[in-house]
């Protein structure tokens, strides 16, 4: 049961298509969100061009879905990556979507247009291990630097696998 | 030129001529103005800061791990953990986009109850925010005063829904109980202590030499800044951005009431202190017009609406209602979420606190990620205290609001 409808006209997704023809994949409206599926070898350039030529200039959220296991699931990759673009002067959102898949999921970095992609760029490799390219400081932010999983995974159970367990103890001696 | 105390180092430097070195200095967890868990590595040159680099992740619970085990009515309890401070408000935030994404709308009078409660716990974060800030910077007596007035607002979320500290109170539909009248006469008196208490506080602060000495001017966010970092809520008004989202994209009663965004240009640690003074003003005067006109009527959506968890009452009393309740609280029963994801946001003490909500049909999500408002503003913290001194720190990071809850979730 899905209320998702397809957007046949809309001023900024004719925009989008008419500049990067096959690369905006879908656009949908659901409640009030329009959002636009892109690939991801123009996720850049479609946001550069939203920030700079549209107005789009508030980077507001930026996250990551896993879809491993999503009911009738049939086609596209197995994580998305969200950006929730603001233009503040008429209060429109868009969220801009891009599919990444195993076995190396690696995106872009958005940090050239948005300095607050920052850490919520380091969140998104902490818990999907989803690479950014380009992200001059990609470290784990919320897990210690020890912890080998990627915890929001869906493969990975709720209680965990016991690698807090297994952490190595460091003696007096050694620090 | 630093100075450096061991002799054979000092015979090292002869004839070197100057040489630049920098100590590392960990600031926190346990420094009384980190107030949790954050820790700052500070690299120094002198007591000029050259770079912070911030620590997160003592606290990390997996709350959006946990968002995707527990159903939309059950998880609110792991929501208002978030922001301790301001529970209410997350509370509001959660249920917003849950109702939002199952498309339900709520009856006049839950709508108001809803405003209320979220600008009691923005006055109650602010509270918190500006007296901390204060005891931070060594005034002891406005923090006293600030911590007194929160007693009040606690006292009204215990009246209301039996718990004073996280109270749960938001059900999917509605709220857990309608306020009574003692609820209201609580909320009265708020109204009526809290202006003189702000005022204290002022004539406390604002004629202060030596907190006016350490705001002013300190930890200056410009607006170029404030929008390329993703500043939201009172930090981004302090900056000259007035966006708010009660105003901007009005969702409950909002359009309702009559109020003003307060903000300044100028950027620093004293704009931000003083735009949340105000915005306490504000939310008063927003409080005391739901009251005014708070409509009679339910508080909570019919149970023919199949999402609502119906009260006691008619759990126990009518066919309809236990029916309702049991296949909302047995595991896989109940009706269908549609197969879709939606982001909504509410505008919270500290920001923009919205949820990405992706829904695979049943009533419990798929994906709750949580946009934080403290995470993104903790990323600004090494940008604002760039080339300050180590007692700017405190009052930077007073200024922020950081609450680790928040933080790593």
């Amino acid at each position: 049961m899905s209320a998702e409808t397809p957007v046949t006209s809309h001023p900024i997704v004719d925009q989008l298509s008419e500049r990067f023809g096959a690369s905006v994949i879908r656009s949908s409206t659901f409640r009030d969100n329009l959002r636009v599926l892109v690939d991801h070898s123009a996720l850049i350039e479609v946001l550069s061009f939203l920030k700079n030529d549209a107005g789009y200039t508030f980077l507001s959220e930026l996250g990551g879905t896993d879809y491993l296991g999503y009911p009738d699931r049939k086609e596209g990759a197995r994580f998305e990556v969200h950006y929730v673009l603001l233009k503040q002067e008429t209060s429109e959102r868009i969220i801009i979507k891009v599919g990444v898949d195993d076995p190396d999921p690696t995106l872009p970095s958005v940090m050239s247009l948005w300095g607050g992609a920052d850490w919520m760029e380091r969140e998104v490799f902490d818990m999907y291990g989803i690479r950014f390219e380009g992200h001059p400081d990609l470290r784990r932010i919320l897990m210690p630097d020890e912890f080998t999983s990627y915890p929001l995974r869906k493969d990975y159970p709720l209680r965990g696998r016991g690698e807090r367990h297994n952490f190595p103890k460091i003696t007096r001696e050694q620090s | 030129m630093p100075v450096n105390l061991l002799e054979d180092d000092l015979d090292a430097n002869v004839g070197t001529g100057e040489q630049e070195y920098h100590w590392t200095l960990n600031f926190g967890p346990q420094h009384p103005a980190t107030h949790t868990t954050l820790r700052l590595v500070l690299e120094l040159d002198g007591e000029r800061i050259v770079k912070a680099t911030p620590h997160i992740g003592y606290l990390h619970s997996g709350f959006e791990k946990l968002g995707e085990h527990l159903t939309f009515n059950q998880y609110v309890t792991v929501a208002d953990r978030k922001n301790y401070i301001s529970p209410p408000m997350n509370e509001v935030a959660w249920h917003h986009a849950v109702e939002k994404l199952l498309d339900i709308e709520l009856t006049p009078r839950c709508k108001y109850i809803r405003v209320i409660i979220g600008e009691l716990s923005r006055i109650s974060d602010h509270l918190l925010c500006t007296g901390a800030a204060a005891l931070d910077l060594g005034a002891f007596t406005a923090f006293l005063f600030a911590f007194n007035l929160r007693e009040l607002i606690y006292d009204i979320y215990e009246q209301m829904s039996g718990y004073r500290f996280h109270p749960g109170y938001t059900r999917v539909g509605g709220v857990l109980y309608d306020f009574d009248d003692k609820v209201l006469q609580r909320i009265e008196r708020v109204l009526q202590q809290t202006p003189k208490v702000l005022k204290d506080m002022e004539k406390l602060l604002f004629r202060n030499r030596i907190f006016l000495e350490r705001m002013r001017g300190v930890g200056v966010l410009t607006k170029e800044m404030a929008i390329n970092l993703s500043c939201s809520g009172p930090i981004a008004r302090a900056s000259g951005v007035t966006y708010d989202l009660r105003k901007d994209e009005p969702y409950l009663a909002y359009p309702d009431f009559k109020f003003q965004v307060p903000y300044a240009t100028e950027g620093d640690c004293y704009a931000r202190f003083q735009v949340r003074m105000e915005e306490m003003v504000q939310s008063l005067e927003i409080i005391r017009q739901a009251v005014k006109n708070l409509p009679s009527g339910p508080a909570n959506v019919p149970i023919s609406e199949k999402f609502p968890l119906p009260d006691k009452g008619t759990a126990y009393n009518s066919m309809e209602g236990l029916i309702q309740h049991f296949e909302l609280i047995m595991p896989n029963r109940g009706p269908d979420s549609p197969r879709d994801e939606v982001y909504a946001a509410v505008e919270s003490p500290n920001g923009e606190l919205g949820y990405y909500l992706v829904a695979d049909g049943s009533q419990v999500a798929w994906r709750t990620r949580t946009r934080p408002p403290s995470f993104i503003h903790f990323a600004v913290f090494p940008h604002l205290i760039k080339d300050h001194l180590i007692a700017d720190v405190v009052a930077i990071l007073g200024s922020l609001s950081i609450i680790a809850a928040e933080l790593d979730r």
